[in-house]
Formats: C-alpha cells, sequence, structure tokens
C-alpha cells in the first residue's frame, strides 16, 4: 500500500504535482498535498457532505474519491469560489442571511449549490432544495442556508 | 446609533466563508507525529495483555503506549458536580486492568502519517478475557470490577426536595403515575475532536485544537502532567460545534500533551467519525418515574419523583451535572408546593456520558410536560388550561425554589410566564388552528398539535474578566476568557462594546480561547458567554471610556463631565473642539485600555413554550413535523439574528433527539450507530420552519445588560411539544413515552389495544 504514484491535480485552475499513495482519498490530497485546508472532513463515510467539492462540473464527496482518480479532471474547492475579495453569490448570501454558525460544514454546502448550479444551470428552488438535503449541518436548522440559497441562486441565475 | 438590538451581520464569517478558516485538523507543523487510538473492541472485560510487536515492526512507527507506560498519569478529574463517592469512577487516559465500552481506548500508536499510524493500529493485538456486560441502568447495581474490589455500579443517588410531601398526597383528588424514556444521545458536531500539542523552544507546551473551557482545562492538564501551568498554554482554534461534548477534557488530550513531552516533536491526533461516536461523551439516557397529587382543578400539590440516568461506564468531567440539574430544575415553570426527588446515578458498558445542549432540562422537560398532559387527560381538562393553573404567577417573581442547582441557589430571577403563554397561542391563532387541525383529522389524516412549556437556565458565573483597548489607528481589541463554539461570540461581543464606545463592530477584533491573553476565564457553556463575558465587556469599557474622557479633558482643556461623547469622539461644547479616541490612544502613555470584571453568584432564568404540528404517516409510522414555534423570552437580545439562529438550530437538533436519533446498542454491548448512517440526524427535508417568536418582556436584574442566554432554550421542550403532538395527531393521549418516537417504536405502540 505504500508505493507512492506522482500524479497532477488541477485544482483551481492551478496545477498540483503531488507524490500520494493510491489509496489516499482527494479530500487528503487536498488538504495535506495542496494545502487546501477550506474542504472539510466531518465523516469520511460520504454522508455528511463538508468536503464536496467540483470535479468536472459537478459536486462531488472528495472523502469517497481517490486523489489518482482526479488526475485530468478540474477539481475546484472553496477556495475557488470567490473572485480575489469578490465573494460569490452563495458567500455573499450566507452571510447576510446568517446560514452559517460553526462554518465547518459550509464550504460543502457552498460547493454543492455552485456544483448543482453549475451542472444544471435551469434547476429550480424544489429541486436545489432536494438536493440541500444530501448535506448535514448541525448548527444552523438549514432554515438560513434554505434562505441563502433561495436568493443566491436568483443572483446567479442572473449572471450576477 | 444603538449597537445593541440590531441583527448585525458576523465578524467571523468571512475566513470561513472563503476556506480560510483554521480548525484543529487545519493546524500542522514540521515534523509531527501523528496519534492514533487503539480502543477497546469489547463492552466488558479483563485486560490480560497487549501485544504491540507487529505495531512496533511497521514502517514509520515511533512508539507505542499502553496504561504501562503512562502509570504516572492520574485518572481525569471532575471539572463540575463532584459529589462524595464518584472519584473511584473516574476515566483513566488508556484502560487498567479492565475495558467498560466498546471504544475505550487501550493504547495509543504514534507515527510518522495518519495513514501508517491507523495501519499499525490495527495490529496491535488485546488480549481480554470477556465478561458479561451491564447494559441496562435500571437492573439491580453490578459489580464495576469484579473480583477486584466491592465499587457497584451505582456510585451516587442524589436527593432533593422541599415541602410537605405526605400532606399534599393526603389531600389530593387524584393521583397520576407516569413512566417515561429519553434515549440515548449527543451534540455530535459536524467536526470531530482533535487535539495538537506542540513543546515550544521556550518550554511552553501548546494545546491547539482546545474549546469551551480552556482556562479550566490548562490548570487540570498542568496538575496531571505535573507541569507548571506557566508552562502549558491552551489555544482555540475556529471550533465546529460544541452543544457539550467538545471541550471537555479526554483521554486524547492528555496522551497528545504527554507525548509532546515526551518524544518532543509535535503530535497531532485528529478523531475520526466512527471514534466520535463511540468515544466523545454520550448524554440524555433517563427514565422518570413521577407520581404527582393533584386538586381538581390540576394544580400539582405534591411531585414525588424517581429517575435513573445511565452514565456509561466512567464518570467523566461532568461529575454529577447531568442529574444534578434534572432534579434541581424537573419543576421547571410550576408552582409545585412540595417536592421529593431521588436521581439514581448509574453505570453500564457503554461509552461514559456528559452534557448535551439543555442538559437535565430537555429530559425532564420530556417527563413534566407529558406528567401535564396525563393530568389532564386524567381530569378530563384542557392541558393548556391545566398549565395555566400551575404557572407561577408574575407577581411571585423573583421565585425561591428553595432547591439548589450546580451549587447555586435555584431562584427564578424574573418571568411573565402567562403572559408569554398567552402570546404564543395568540401568534398561532390557536383556537383557529386547533379546528383547522381537527377537521383535517376528521378526513382521515393522523395530524396534531402539542404544546409543552419550560424554564431554562442561564448565566452561571462565578466571573468574568475582559480587557477593551483602542490602538492609535483606533483599532479596537476585546480581550475575553470566553471562548467561541460558532455560536457568534466575537460578534456578540462587539455589539455590546460598540453600545458604549459608539464606534463600528468592524473596527474590532475579539479575542477568545486563548489562555495566555488572559489570566481569568471560564468559557462557553451553560449559556453563560453573553450573559458573563459579555456584561464584563460592557464594565471593560465604560471603564475604558472613563479613561479616555479623563485625557480627553486634559487635550481639551475641560472639565471631562461637561464633555459630550458621540461616535467615537469627545466634543468641547462651547469650542466645538473634539478629540476621537484613536488620538487618546496615541497621545496616552500607557495607552488606552478598559478592564471589566463581572460576578455573580446566581444563574438566570429565561423561559419559553414549544408548540408542534405533525403529521404521521399511518403506514410507515414515520412522523413529520409540519411546522414549529418557538415562544422564548431572553430578556434582552444582543443580535436578534444570532438568537434566532441558535434557536431555530437547537430546535431542529431537538427534533433529531425526539424522532431520529439513539445510540443503539446490541445484546452483546456493541454500538450499534457509529456512522451518520446509522446515527440519523435531521437533514434539510426533516427540519420544518420554525417560527421564533422573541420576546424581551421579562429582563434579567442580575446583569447591568438585562440578558439572559440564546444557546438552549429552542431544544428543551421538542421532545415534549412533539409527544404530544403525536398523541393529538393519534387520538391516543399518553402514547408516547420515549424518545425518540422512531417508526418502529410507533408501530409496536399502535399495534398494542388501546388504552394500556
Amino acid at each position: 500500500m505504500t508505493d507512492r504514484l506522482a500524479t497532477t491535480l488541477d485544482v483551481n485552475g492551478r496545477s498540483y504535482s503531488v507524490t500520494v499513495e493510491p489509496r489516499k482519498s482527494l479530500a487528503d490530497a487536498l488538504r495535506e498535498d495542496c494545502g487546501l485546508t477550506g474542504t472539510h472532513l466531518g465523516c469520511e463515510h460520504g454522508v455528511c457532505g463538508a468536503c464536496t467539492v467540483i470535479v468536472d462540473g459537478k459536486p462531488v464527496r472528495s472523502c469517497l474519491m481517490f486523489a489518482v482518480q482526479a488526475e485530468g479532471l478540474a477539481v475546484r474547492t472553496v477556495e475557488g469560489l470567490a473572485e480575489g475579495d469578490e465573494l460569490h453569490p452563495l458567500q455573499r448570501h450566507f452571510w447576510e442571511q446568517h446560514g452559517l454558525q460553526c462554518g465547518f460544514c459550509t464550504p460543502g454546502f457552498l460547493m454543492l449549490v455552485a456544483g448543482a448550479f453549475e451542472a444544471d444551470p435551469t434547476i429550480d428552488d424544489a429541486a436545489m432544495m432536494e438536493v440541500l438535503s444530501s448535506n448535514l449541518c448541525r448548527c444552523t436548522g438549514y432554515q438560513n442556508i434554505a434562505k441563502a440559497v433561495s436568493l443566491a441562486l436568483k443572483d446567479m441565475r442572473a449572471g450576477r | 446609533m444603538h449597537s445593541i438590538g440590531r441583527p448585525l451581520k458576523r465578524l467571523e464569517d468571512r475566513p470561513l466563508l472563503t476556506g480560510a478558516g483554521r480548525f484543529a485538523a487545519d493546524i500542522a507543523f514540521p515534523g509531527q507525529v501523528t496519534m492514533r487510538v487503539v480502543r477497546s473492541p469489547v463492552a466488558f472485560g479483563r485486560l490480560l495483555a497487549i501485544d504491540a510487536s507487529a505495531a512496533l515492526a511497521c514502517p514509520g512507527v515511533l512508539a507505542v503506549w499502553t496504561a504501562a507506560d503512562v502509570a504516572d498519569l492520574p485518572p481525569i478529574d471532575f471539572r463540575m458536580t463532584k459529589i462524595d463517592g464518584l472519584e473511584p469512577y473516574r476515566q483513566p487516559v488508556l484502560a487498567r486492568d479492565f475495558v467498560r465500552y466498546v471504544g475505550e481506548p487501550v493504547a495509543v500508536v504514534f507515527a510518522a502519517d495518519p495513514y501508517a499510524a491507523e495501519d499499525a493500529a490495527d495490529l496491535v493485538f488485546c488480549e481480554i478475557d470477556d465478561l458479561s456486560p451491564c447494559l441496562d441502568p435500571l437492573a439491580e447495581p453490578g459489580e464495576f470490577a469484579p473480583g477486584a474490589s466491592t465499587l457497584r455500579t451505582e456510585p451516587a443517588v442524589l436527593r432533593k426536595g422541599y415541602g410537605d410531601l405526605d400532606a399534599a398526597f393526603a389531600q389530593a383528588h387524584a393521583v397520576v403515575e407516569l413512566a417515561v424514556s429519553i434515549g440515548r444521545h449527543s451534540g455530535i458536531p459536524l467536526e470531530t475532536r482533535g487535539a495538537v500539542a506542540i513543546l515550544g523552544d521556550d518550554d511552553v507546551l501548546t494545546l491547539h485544537g482546545a474549546a469551551k473551557v480552556v482556562h479550566y482545562n490548562r490548570d487540570a492538564i498542568a496538575r496531571m502532567l505535573g507541569r507548571d501551568p506557566a508552562k502549558l498554554q491552551l489555544s482555540e482554534c475556529h471550533v465546529g460545534g460544541g452543544f457539550g461534548i467538545r471541550g471537555e477534557i479526554y483521554p486524547e488530550d492528555v496522551l497528545a500533551c504527554a507525548a509532546a513531552l515526551r518524544l518532543r516533536r509535535p503530535v497531532r491526533w485528529i478523531e475520526d467519525r466512527r471514534e466520535h461516536q463511540i468515544a466523545a461523551n454520550h448524554s440524555r439516557d433517563q427514565s422518570h418515574r413521577l407520581r404527582a397529587a393533584v386538586d381538581g382543578r390540576g394544580f400539582i400539590l405534591g411531585l414525588d419523583v424517581c429517575f435513573f440516568t445511565d452514565q456509561g461506564a466512567y464518570i467523566r468531567t461532568h461529575g454529577a451535572t447531568v442529574s444534578d440539574l434534572a432534579a434541581a430544575l424537573l419543576p421547571g415553570p410550576y408552582i409545585v408546593p412540595a417536592y421529593r426527588v431521588e436521581g439514581h446515578i448509574r453505570l453500564t458498558n457503554k461509552t461514559p456520558s456528559g452534557t448535551y445542549r439543555a442538559p437535565g432540562r430537555y429530559e425532564t422537560t420530556f417527563a413534566r410536560e407529558r406528567l401535564i398532559d396525563a393530568i389532564a387527560h386524567r381530569l378530563g381538562l384542557d392541558p393548556v388550561a391545566v398549565r395555566r393553573v400551575n404557572l407561577i404567577p408574575e407577581t411571585a417573581m423573583p421565585f425561591d425554589r428553595g432547591i439548589d442547582a450546580l451549587g447555586t441557589h435555584v431562584v427564578y430571577d424574573s418571568g411573565k410566564y402567562h403572559d408569554l403563554l398567552e402570546r404564543a397561542l395568540g401568534h398561532l391563532g390557536y383556537p383557529a388552528l386547533k379546528d383547522e387541525i381537527a377537521a383535517r383529522r376528521a378526513t382521515g389524516e393522523a395530524v396534531g398539535l402539542g404544546l409543552a412549556f419550560f424554564v431554562e437556565k442561564s448565566g452561571l458565573g462565578p466571573r468574568d474578566l475582559a480587557r477593551v483597548s483602542v490602538a492609535g489607528d483606533g483599532a479596537v481589541r476585546i480581550v475575553t476568557g470566553a471562548c467561541s463554539i460558532g455560536q457568534g461570540v466575537e460578534t456578540a461581543m462587539a455589539q455590546i462594546c460598540a453600545e458604549t464606545l459608539r464606534v463600528p463592530i468592524d473596527r474590532m477584533t475579539v479575542v477568545h480561547g486563548q489562555t495566555r491573553e488572559i489570566p481569568i476565564g471560564f468559557g462557553a457553556y451553560a449559556s453563560r458567554v453573553t450573559v458573563m463575558t459579555g456584561s464584563a465587556v460592557k464594565l471593560a469599557t465604560e471603564d475604558l471610556l472613563g479613561q479616555a474622557s479623563r485625557i480627553a479633558g486634559r487635550l481639551l482643556q475641560a472639565d471631562p463631565a461637561v464633555l459630550a461623547y458621540r461616535d467615537g469622539a469627545f466634543l468641547h461644547p462651547d469650542t466645538g473642539a473634539s478629540v476621537d479616541l484613536a488620538t487618546i490612544a496615541s497621545q496616552s502613555a500607557e495607552g488606552l485600555t478598559g478592564e471589566g470584571l463581572f460576578e455573580t453568584s446566581h444563574m438566570n432564568y429565561p423561559y419559553g413554550v414549544h408548540v408542534a404540528q405533525v403529521r404521521i404517516d399511518r403506514e410507515t409510522c414515520g412522523v413529520s413535523v409540519e411546522r414549529y414555534l418557538v415562544a422564548y423570552d431572553i430578556g434582552r437580545a444582543i443580535n436578534p439574528m444570532l438568537v434566532e439562529g441558535q434557536i431555530v438550530g437547537a430546535a431542529v437538533q431537538g427534533i433529531g433527539g425526539a424522532l431520529l436519533e439513539e445510540f443503539v446498542y446490541d445484546p452483546d454491548g456493541q454500538p450499534l450507530a457509529t456512522s451518520f448512517a446509522d446515527y440519523l440526524m435531521p437533514t434539510s427535508r426533516e427540519a420544518p420552519p420554525v417560527d421564533v417568536l422573541l420576546r424581551e418582556d421579562a429582563p434579567s436584574p442580575l446583569n447591568p445588560l438585562g440578558v439572559k442566554g440564546a444557546g438552549e432554550g429552542g431544544l428543551t421542550a421538542v421532545g415534549a411539544a412533539i409527544a404530544s403532538a403525536v398523541d393529538d395527531a393519534l387520538g391516543r393521549p399518553g402514547l408516547v413515552s420515549r424518545l425518540p418516537i422512531t417508526p418502529d417504536f410507533l408501530h409496536g405502540a399502535l399495534a398494542a389495544p388501546a388504552g394500556r
């Protein structure tokens, strides 16, 4: 298990050359080898969704994918969501609607919604609310997350 | 411009939104060693031997420790509610002679990286002579250490009471009896625990990943290590949820510190999810038997209670806290002129317990409110009317309960209970809502309403210190002894400071959870931060402003008393000259720092009403919560948006405990809820719209802000309200006698003949 493989990860438009064991999860590689600790691990069972990242335009549980499987694919993490100081509409509305408390699940929710929107830009609010139920939050009771997502979707559809 | 009372955006959010948060698992040091815990695979047994030779032979493994290697470390002591007889039941940092629950640490492996450490830990072999586990807290107490001591598995029985119970029962119109139980659940923060210890060149050991009560923990860990507390510092990172369980001292924290000292390398331990489910504190799990003597109106003349708390395998840092709170606060909002309670603390071969948000109140509110419903049913009265008859009137405030909790005398400081009840009913349009529900039921739908009243407690002392300073550039720094568990401490403290200082909160930074920054701190638990630390911040800001006005008087050549203060600057009323705080700070040789110490010997008591509307699918026996109301009097809301966030989040957490969450064990004591696939928490699909009726009708007279705590009241009565609504939906009063109300339980209960 300890034979390491050299691979290249394309994350947030930047190329990372890493040498990892084949069994290393994408989440661990992002956090340890790329230094991108915004992707969090809440369960490593694929249930909580805190580790959600976008892989080739779709939301993916990075705890359930091996780093070596991501070679050649475009990975986006929460660190790549804002454009410089300009927050993504999701980030802005999460802030304004108090859609986070401890903030641990937040990157996963942001990437889940951003990824679901990228995968289907015509997705309506009801379908997005179904998508939201795939991640866990223990602080907010989801009410303000739902409000923030609904407002952000309006902006995202308008291309703001 | 006032700052208190405004729904300001949080100071803490930007890093959390951009992936720049620093949680315990994000802390890494060059040369660090990973610690991995080897845990008992069986519930109870004699630990005969541990063979670590295969693990030690693995590449990258530095050391493996067992109890023999840490024989110098004492068991973990009680932080709270120490009572006689508990000491022998404290948990050692590594199992000695016996293993007592699945998940108990028996050895630790130190290796170069997490994957290697986990591989090696799998190769540590424990030779254990299995014993028959005790899993039923209601069974006769057994032996704690068979053949080794005479200790029994009932470490203590708490007894409290007041009034003439015999007289109450002698004059009773009726006696109503009830037995109820609450399942085993816990806080389950999304971030697991973590401890990263590093020894600096200055011989100061720093533990990162600390939380909740860093000052107490520094002193307690230093005592265990035989180390000068000045040579140990605890540092809080971002914290991914607290809920009572996080931040207590656990074996892993002590082991990481000891290892950093001995191995002379940074030591990093990050818990995985399965470990968290079996190693971090469990909670709840009480069984209550209640007997009430009532008059013809349903007024409780006397209440006699016996309850059992399943404390798990050891008594951890909370000592008797949960049982103590349950015993003292069970009577809640009602007069109850005579009361007697006996609380049995029982040990079983399960993960040890501690507190979980609203400890002792979630359980007893369920028990008490079920009793009120039972009284109403027995006497043929309206359950809301029975509550009105029993509620403590406003004229009786402050109300001395004649009982102690957490070493403080229970005196309800303020409250308008009847008023809040009527406001909650009015808010819902209760009579019309009841008719609407009845009409739906008439068409065959299983829908129902349930209501529960509760009293919370908050603002536990004894004291808190805060320092506020202004720098030459006008930046404000607030140093506190509080901790942040995600609840918005920074924003709340900044708003309190800004109310007095009249400067925007975005010029403020708030320090918390850092023992090296401030000598006194009592941390974040018992809904105490806004009350205690907030009051200290207010005093510190006033102290700062007093100093600033004296300097301003000198600079403006005027009596400080005549200066006007506006938006961060002092103004001379005659000349119109002004000087702002930044200038004053830069003109002052010793800087500009105010200090505030707030002390109290009493808790305060917020209160509220929960109303649940549920629908039951008769086929699947699944319960859906259609809507939920929390009416809550907080005294004064510093930031209503954050308060509502606390309440809504807590309500949904409570719904988890009422309907979904339970640590289930098989007959051998193997835990069955060790992942999120088995321990079910609410997702957005299970979360109903939660309506919050936030009131400020009864400010606390016990602190200069008038505030009461916000952290727990959203959760306290959820089990009670939902149970009542399920009864109502099915037309079966008293059907729900336990939580969680799982489909399995409901199916069994519905299959049984009515009236049983």
